[in-house]
C-alpha cells in the first residue's frame, strides 16, 4: 500500500490544478464499474463515451503499435480494441519463435502501456501556467491562444536575443519513430520548424553516453562501434564491464535475449564487473567482480600490467594498427616514455607501476583475481570485452572508457568475429531514411549537460572552458526552451535543486514550452503544455533498436482516437509553422500519414525488400537478419588497415592520442580535472578517494529500474508495486547505521535529500549505495524528495572533456529517517 | 484427465517481471493482486581482506503463479465449493458467482496464489487461461516470457523433458500439496528449508 500512498502524494504535488476527480469525470460509468478500485483508472475516448453501450457487442480488433521509450530496444505491441478502448496489449507472437526469426516480445513495461496511456496524469488540453515557475499551478487555454503565446514569444525572442537563444532540450520520450521522434532533438520535427525559422542553439553529447563518446572518439574516430551481441555465439570468454543488458535492454527480441541464446551456442565463459550483482549475473555468471565505481581504469592498467609483464600482448596487432603502446609507435612530438606501455610499468612521468596489488587497493578486488581474469584475457582466444554505459557516467569517465577498451586492444580482439572493440555492442540496422528535418543555419553547438549553465551564464561560456563548439563562445544566453518528449527538464537533469532555482527565475529563461503526454516533473516547469498524442493514438514507424542481428520495423499503427484535446506533434508543428509564415514549407503540403507513406515509398526505391504500405501494416512487424551474419566492428580496418584506415588523425587506433595532448594543454580545466592522451587511471571529484568521503562515506551510484525506462512509465502504478524504488545498501554499511531491510531512510548530500526505503541487500559492494534513476521527483515541502529522485544528490559539474554528466559519482550518507 | 502444468526454468530467469505484468494487463488485475509472484531469495556474506572485499553471496528469481496441485488445500478448505479443480484439465479456479470471499483458501494455500480482490469482493487467482489454453494457446505469462523461461503443458510431458524438482527455496516442500510445476533450478539455487538465504522482496510478491 505504500505505492499507493506515494502515489497519491505524488498527485497532490504535481497536480493540484488538475485534480484526480477532474479526470475521473471523462469516464463513463460503465467505463469505472469495469476498473474502479486501486488502480490508476483508465478513461475511454470521448467517442467511445458516446458510442456507450450502443455498440457493447463490436468486435474486437487488434491494432500493431509500439513502445517507443528510451531502453535501446523497441518492442511492437498489439493492442488489442473494443469499442474504442484498448482492453489488453499482446506482443508479436508470428511465426514459431526460433532464435533468429524470433518473436520480439515486450517487457513488462511495454505489457502495461494500456495504463499508460489511460492514465490520471495525462496531459489533456493545452495550458498556461499561473502560478510561480515550478508550482505547478496551469489554467486551461483554447490551441489557439496556445499557438499565439507560444509564437509571440519566439518571434519576440527571436527579435531580442537571435535564434542562438532558442534551445532544444534533449529527450528521449518518445525514440525510434519516425514522425514523433523526439531524439535526437536535431531530427525531430520541432528542429524543422525552428530549421526552416532561422535555426536554434545546438548541443552535442546525451545522457546516457556522453563520456564514452567522447573518449572512444579518440580512440576510433567517432563513434566507437561493437560487435553484435548474436557474435557472442562465437567467443570463449565474455568479460562485462558494467554491462547489464537484463536491467537495461530487457526485450525479448533485444541484447539480453540474445545474449543468453548466443551463450548456450558458445559457452563462453561470462565474468560480470560491476558494484551490483545484476540480474544479468543471477547465476549466469561463471565470476562476478565487484568493483569501486569510478576506479574501471584502475582495473584495466592492473591487468594491462599482467598481460605485459607475463608477454600475453599481441604485438603485431599493437605495431600494425595502433599509435602509442610502446616507443615503436609513440607519435613524434610526445614525450619520451609518453607511452602506454611505459605508463603501465611505472615508466611515464608518474613513476608508479600499475601492478594488481595498485589496483587492488583502488578498485577493492583482491590481487590474486586480478592476475587471474588477466591470465584468461590474454590466454583465451578470442575474447570479448564488452562495456557497458554505466562505468563511463563519471567525473573520470572519458578516461575510464578509453581503459577498459585498452584490453581488446592489447590482446588484438577488435575486429575479429568472437572479439570486440570494448565499447558496448553494436548491431544490424535495417537503412531506413527518416523525416528530412532540414539543416541548422546556426552552427553553435554546447553539450547536453550545460544548457542550466548557458541559461545564468551563455555568454561567458567559451570553447576551451565549457566545451562550446563552432563558437569561441556563445554570445547569448538560452532565452526560449522547447522541451519535447523530455522529462531531462528537471527529473533526469542532474542536482534538481540547482535547477530548480535556475528555472524559477522567470527572467533568465523567459519561456518554456513542454509538449508531453503526462504531469511529469519537468511539465511542472512550463510555461506552456501541450498534450501530446502518445503512439497509441497516432500512426508512425517505429525502428532503432538495438537488436543484435536480427532488426526490424514496426507498422506503429493508429490504434485509438485521440484522447482529450491532445493533438500530434505533426499538427502543432504545422499550425506554429503556419503562423511563423513557413507552413507550406513544413508540410510539402502532406498529412502525417502522407508523408508515412512518402518516406516508404522512398525507401523501397532504394530497398525494393521493404513490404510496401499495406502489406507492412497488415503485418505490423518487417524483420531482416543481417545478410552478412553477425555485425564485427572494424572488421574491414583489420583485414586491411591501409586501405580502410579509421577516421582518428593517424587511420589508426590511437592509444596515444596527440589531439588529445592539443586539448590538455589548451583547456582550461577545473582543479582536479584531467584530459590526458593516454587512458590512464585518475581520482575523480567525488571520488572514492575524495577528501569529501570523510564527510560523506557512501559511493552512490544509479542504475536502471526494470518497471521503467528512466523516467518513462515511472506513473504507472502496477509498475511501481512490482519493483519498488529502494535504496541498495549492503548489510554491512546498514547495520553500522542502524538500519534494517525496509526501513524508511534519509540519502543526503550537500546538494540534496531523499527519503526512501532501504533495500538492505548482500547483492552490493560495501561502501556504495544504489538508487536506480528517474523516479518521479516529489519534494515535500521542505524540499525533500519522497519518491527517490537521484538527481536531488547528483551535480551539475561537468566530467572534463565531454562536458558529460557525471551521474554515477556521488558521495552521500544515510541514516534513518 | 489431462493435468496440465507450468515449467519454470529459475536459470534463465531474470527476474524481469513481465510474465506478472502481461498477467495484470490481461486479466486486468488491481495493484495488489498478482497471479504471478516473483520471488528473488537471495544470501550470503562479505569479507573484508585490507583493502579489499571477497563477496560469497547469491541471488536467484523464481516465478511462481497457482501451481494446479494434484492436493489442493485451497479446495479442500473451501466452504462454498466455488474453488475447484477442473475435470478436464486440472486447473484450479475459483468459481466467482459461488464465492463468499472468506479467504480460508488463501490462509490454506502455502504458496500464496489466493488473493481476495477488494475491488470484487471474491477470492482471485491464476486460472491457467483454461480458455486460451482450450483454444490450443499457453497462458499470457508462458507466451509474454523475453527469456523464454516459461513453459505450460500436461506435466506428464513436462516431467518428461525436464525432470520432476517441484520445490526449491523458498517454497514449501512439494509434499504437501503435489504443486504441478517443474523447475529447471538456478546454479544459486537453495534447497527447500534453507536457511542461509532469505526472501529478498517481500513486498513485491
Amino acid at each position: 500500500m505504500a505505492n499507493e500512498s506515494s502515489n497519491s502524494l505524488f498527485h497532490q504535488a504535481f497536480n493540484p490544478a488538475v485534480s484526480r476527480r477532474d479526470v475521473l469525470k471523462t469516464g463513463s460509468a460503465g467505463t469505472l464499474a469495469l476498473v474502479a478500485g486501486s488502480i490508476p483508472l483508465p478513461f475511454i475516448s470521448s467517442e467511445a463515451a458516446a458510442q456507450g453501450a450502443s455498440v457493447a457487442a463490436s468486435e474486437e480488433r487488434v491494432v500493431w503499435s509500439a513502445c517507443t521509450v528510451n531502453c535501446g530496444s523497441r518492442c511492437p505491441l498489439r493492442m488489442h480494441v473494443r469499442n474504442g478502448e484498448i482492453t489488453w496489449v499482446e506482443t508479436d507472437n508470428t511465426g514459431l519463435d526460433e532464435y533468429g526469426k524470433h518473436q520480439v516480445r515486450a517487457c513488462l513495461r511495454g505489457r502495461s502501456m494500456r495504463r499508460r496511456v489511460y492514465n490520471p496524469d495525462r496531459l489533456k488540453y493545452p495550458m498556461k501556467r499561473v502560478g510561480a515557475r515550478g508550482e505547478g499551478k496551469f489554467a486551461r487555454i483554447s490551441w489557439d491562444e496556445a499557438y499565439q503565446l507560444l509564437t509571440d514569444n519566439l518571434k519576440r525572442i527571436i527579435a531580442e536575443y537571435g535564434n542562438e537563444a532558442v534551445y532544444l532540450n534533449y529527450g528521449t520520450g518518445t525514440l525510434g519513430g519516425t514522425v514523433t521522434k523526439s531524439w535526437p532533438p536535431a531530427s525531430s520535427l520541432v528542429a524543422r520548424l525552428m530549421n526552416l525559422c532561422g535555426g536554434y542553439l545546438n548541443h552535442y553529447g546525451d545522457y546516457s553516453t556522453a563520456q564514452i563518446a567522447a573518449g572512444l572518439n579518440y580512440t576510433y574516430g567517432g563513434w566507437a562501434a561493437g560487435n553484435s551481441v548474436s557474435d557472442i555465439a562465437n567467443t570463449r570468454l565474455l568479460v562485462m564491464f558494467g554491462n547489464n543488458p537484463a536491467e537495461t535492454r530487457m526485450s525479448g527480441g533485444g541484447i539480453v535475449y540474445h545474449l543468453e541464446e548466443a551463450r548456450q551456442r558458445s559457452d563462453a565463459r561470462m565474468i560480470i564487473i560491476d558494484p551490483r550483482y545484476n540480474d544479468t549475473a543471477s547465476g549466469r555468471e561463471d565470476e562476478w567482480l565487484p568493483i569501486r565505481p569510478g576506479t574501471d581504469a584502475a582495473l584495466a592498467a592492473g591487468l594491462a600490467h599482467v598481460l605485459i609483464s607475463e608477454d600475453l600482448v599481441d604485438q603485431p596487432f599493437l605495431d600494425r594498427y595502433c599509435v602509442g603502446y610502446d616507443e615503436r609507435t609513440l607519435p613524434e612530438g610526445a614525450p619520451a616514455n609518453g607511452h602506454y606501455k611505459a605508463y603501465i610499468l611505472g615508466d611515464g612521468p608518474d613513476g608508479i607501476a600499475k601492478t594488481p596489488e595498485w589496483a587492488s587497493r583502488i578498485t577493492g578486488i583482491p590481487a590474486r583475481r586480478i592476475v587471474q581474469l588477466a591470465r584468461e584475457i590474454g590466454s583465451t582466444k578470442p575474447c570479448c570485452i564488452v562495456q557497458g554505459w554505466g562505468p563511463q557516467r563519471h567525473a573520470n569517465g572519458e578516461l575510464i572508457s578509453r581503459a577498459i577498451a585498452m584490453l581488446a586492444i592489447l590482446t588484438g580482439n577488435v575486429g575479429i568475429p568472437g572479439g570486440n572493440s570494448g565499447a558496448r555492442e553494436s548491431g544490424y540496422a535495417i537503412p531506413f531514411e527518416r523525416f528530412p528535418t532540414l539543416e541548422n543555419p546556426i552552427d553553435t553547438s554546447i553539450s547536453m549537460f550545460t544548457w542550466t549553465d548557458a541559461i545564468i551564464r551563455g555568454p561567458e561560456m567559451t570553447a576551451t572552458r565549457d566545451g562550446v563548439r563552432g563558437k569561441e563562445k556563445l554570445d547569448v544566453p538560452i532565452k526560449f526552451i522547447w522541451n519535447y518528449a523530455s522529462n531531462c527538464l528537471v527529473n533526469q537533469h542532474s542536482e534538481i535543486n540547482r535547477t530548480h532555482e535556475i528555472l524559477a527565475d522567470e527572467n533568465l529563461c523567459e519561456m518554456i514550452v513542454v509538449i508531453d503526454n503526462h504531469m511529469t516533473s519537468s511539465a511542472r516547469y512550463a510555461d506552456l503544455l501541450l498534450p501530446d498524442l502518445t503512439t497509441s493514438e497516432q500512426m508512425d514507424f517505429a525502428m532503432d533498436a538495438n537488436a543484435g542481428n536480427m532488426n526490424y520495423l514496426i507498422f506503429a499503427d493508429q490504434v485509438i482516437e485521440p484522447l482529450f484535446e491532445c493533438k500530434s506533434i505533426y499538427e502543432m508543428c504545422s499550425e506554429i509553422a503556419a503562423r511563423m509564415g513557413v507552413g507550406e514549407a513544413f508540410t510539402e503540403g502532406r498529412t502525417q500519414e502522407e508523408w508515412l507513406r512518402f518516406l516508404l515509398a522512398q525507401n523501397r526505391r532504394r530497398d525494393p525488400n521493404l513490404p510496401d504500405f499495406e502489406a507492412f501494416r497488415e503485418m505490423g512487424i518487417y524483420k531482416r537478419q543481417d545478410p552478412d551474419g553477425h555485425f564485427v566492428a572494424y572488421r574491414d580496418f583489420r583485414r586491411d588497415p591501409e586501405a580502410n584506415p579509421l577516421t582518428t588523425p593517424s587511420g589508426k587506433i590511437e592509444i596515444y592520442s596527440a589531439a588529445l595532448a592539443r586539448i590538455a594543454a589548451e583547456w582550461e580545466l577545473e582543479e582536479g580535472d584531467v584530459i590526458d592522451p593516454l587512458p590512464i587511471h585518475v581520482s575523480a571529484f567525488e571520488g572514492w578517494d575524495a577528501p569529501e568521503r570523510v564527510q560523506y562515506p557512501l559511493q552512490l551510484i544509479g542504475f536502471h529500474c526494470k518497471s521503467r525506462t528512466h523516467s518513462t512509465y515511472g506513473n504507472v502504478a502496477v509498475l511501481k508495486a512490482a519493483v519498488r524504488q529502494e535504496v541498495w545498501i549492503n548489510p554491512i554499511d546498514a547495520q553500522a547505521r542502524g538500519i534494517a531491510n525496509g526501513d524508511s531512510v534519509e540519502i543526503f548530500n550537500d546538494r540534496g535529500r531523499i527519503h526512501i526505503a532501504a533495500n538492505v541487500t548482500p547483492r552490493i559492494l560495501p561502501g556504495v549505495v544504489a538508487l536506480s534513476q528517474g523516479a518521479w521527483y516529489t519534494p515535500n515541502h521542505h524540499g525533500t524528495d519522497l519518491a527517490g529522485s537521484i538527481n536531488v544528490l547528483t551535480t551539475q559539474r561537468p566530467s572534463p572533456l565531454a562536458k558529460g554528466n557525471p551521474s554515477h559519482t556521488n558521495l552521500v550518507d544515510v541514516h534513518k529517517a | 484427465m489431462t493435468q496440465y502444468g507450468f515449467y519454470i526454468d529459475s536459470s534463465k530467469c531474470t527476474g524481469c517481471k513481465t510474465c506478472q505484468l502481461a498477467c495484470k494487463d490481461y486479466k486486468d488485475l488491481d495493484v495488489e493482486v498478482n497471479y504471478r509472484r516473483i520471488y528473488e531469495y537471495a544470501g550470503g556474506s562479505w569479507q573484508a581482506d585490507g583493502d579489499t572485499w571477497q563477496p560469497s553471496i547469491f541471488s536467484y528469481y523464481l516465478s511462481i503463479a497457482c501451481n494446479h496441485c494434484a492436493a489442493p488445500p485451497c479446495v479442500s478448505v473451501c466452504p462454498s465449493g466455488a474453488m475447484h479443480k477442473r475435470s478436464e484439465d486440472g486447473l484450479v479456479v475459483v468459481d466467482t458467482d459461488v464465492c463468499i470471499g472468506c479467504k480460508s483458501c488463501a490462509m490454506a494455500c502455502p504458496y500464496g496464489a489466493p488473493q481476495y480482490s477488494s475491488r470484487k469482493g471474491y477470492m482471485t487467482k491464476c486460472d491457467g487461461c483454461y480458455e486460451r489454453v482450450a483454444e490450443g494457446l499457453k497462458p499470457v505469462c508462458v507466451e509474454s516470457c523475453p527469456l523464454r523461461a516459461l513453459d505450460f503443458a500436461p506435466i506428464e510431458e513436462l516431467r518428461e523433458r525436464y525432470g520432476t524438482l517441484a520445490e526449491i527455496a523458498p517454497l514449501p516442500t512439494a509434499l504437501l500439496t503435489g504443486p504441478n510445476i517443474v523447475i529447471k533450478p538456478n546454479r544459486n539455487a537453495r534447497p527447500v528449508g534453507d536457511t542461509t538465504g532469505f526472501l529478498a522482496n517481500p513486498k513485491e510478491v
